[in-house]
């Protein structure tokens, strides 16, 4: 098999912008799928790039998502200028939002998306300045048996 | 189940076909709450049915491989939502009944959960 080049890129996304919420992970899907990535794996990519921008959609002013595919691994990373999470743990919990009222009108806040990064993801981490911006960093494996 | 059965069965219009309505549906997930449907929904090829009709309904079914949206109360989504759907080859159809009645349909005939907790 013909070992594939490493491809990378980035999106900048704008905070509050409802009307292309989403269309980073909807196009790093696409790549994903066209490039052979299993369908599984590519899902649980997709899930966690889409929640991880709809964060930064909904709670930040702006923010930038930029990802590397390799062979064995594709690591996508979250860098916004938001308000910072005061307490990671807190956020870290299933259920617990604090996106604001007209937020959750649209069908956003529930409260889940941090966990659902953590949960489609082989490697989670994050970091966050309050009054600055939060980073995440997901990392998922591509095992070569489902290519 | 195929498409076209679900939508018989829930007395569903049509509002858009991007697939064949042959296609199989393989369960059912139910929700407002799009972060939910992300960490529960676990098997793809399903049916959304909810109440929400705005765009991020037909992205978070994209990004989640579900195939199909049925919007309860007769609740229709707008020009932009459609055209959204049907770039991403998402078939649409509206119900009149409420979602516990709509899954409770689907249920009788033999339709199971996208979070495989009732198979």
């Amino acid at each position: 098999m013909t070992q594939r080049k490493n491809i990378e890129g980035s999106f900048h996304l704008t905070g509050g912008d409802f009307t292309n919420a989403g269309g980073a992970s909807s196009e790093l899907k696409s790549l994903l799928i066209n490039i052979g990535i299993a369908p599984a794996i590519v899902r649980r990519a997709a899930i966690a790039t889409f929640e991880g921008e709809m964060n930064v959609i909904i709670h930040a002013v702006a923010g930038v998502m930029h990802y590397l595919v390799t062979p064995g691994y594709i690591k996508v990373t979250l860098n916004d200028m938001g308000p910072g999470i005061p307490d990671i743990a807190q956020a870290m919990q299933e259920g617990y939002s604090t996106a604001p009222d007209w937020v959750r009108e649209m069908g956003w806040g529930a409260g889940m998306g941090l966990p659902n990064m953590k949960k489609n993801a082989d490697e989670f981490r994050i970091d966050s300045i309050v009054g600055e911006g939060t980073t995440v960093e997901i990392l998922i494996k591509i095992k070569e048996e489902l290519l | 189940m195929t498409l076209k059965k679900v939508a018989e069965i829930l007395g569903a219009e049509v509002v858009l076909t991007t697939a064949d309505m042959g296609t199989e549906i393989s369960s059912v997930c139910s929700s407002d709450l799009m972060s939910d449907l992300l960490h529960f929904s676990t098997t793809p090829k399903s049916l959304l049915i909810t109440g929400l009709i705005n765009k991020q309904v037909v992205r978070t079914a994209e990004i989640a491989d579900i195939k199909a949206i049925a919007f309860v109360l007769g609740k229709r989504p707008d020009e932009e939502t459609v055209e959204m759907a049907r770039q991403k080859g998402i078939v649409l159809i509206v119900t009149r009944f409420s979602r516990f009645t709509a899954c409770g349909r689907l249920y009788a005939e033999g339709l199971r959960s996208c979070t495989g907790e009732d198979r």
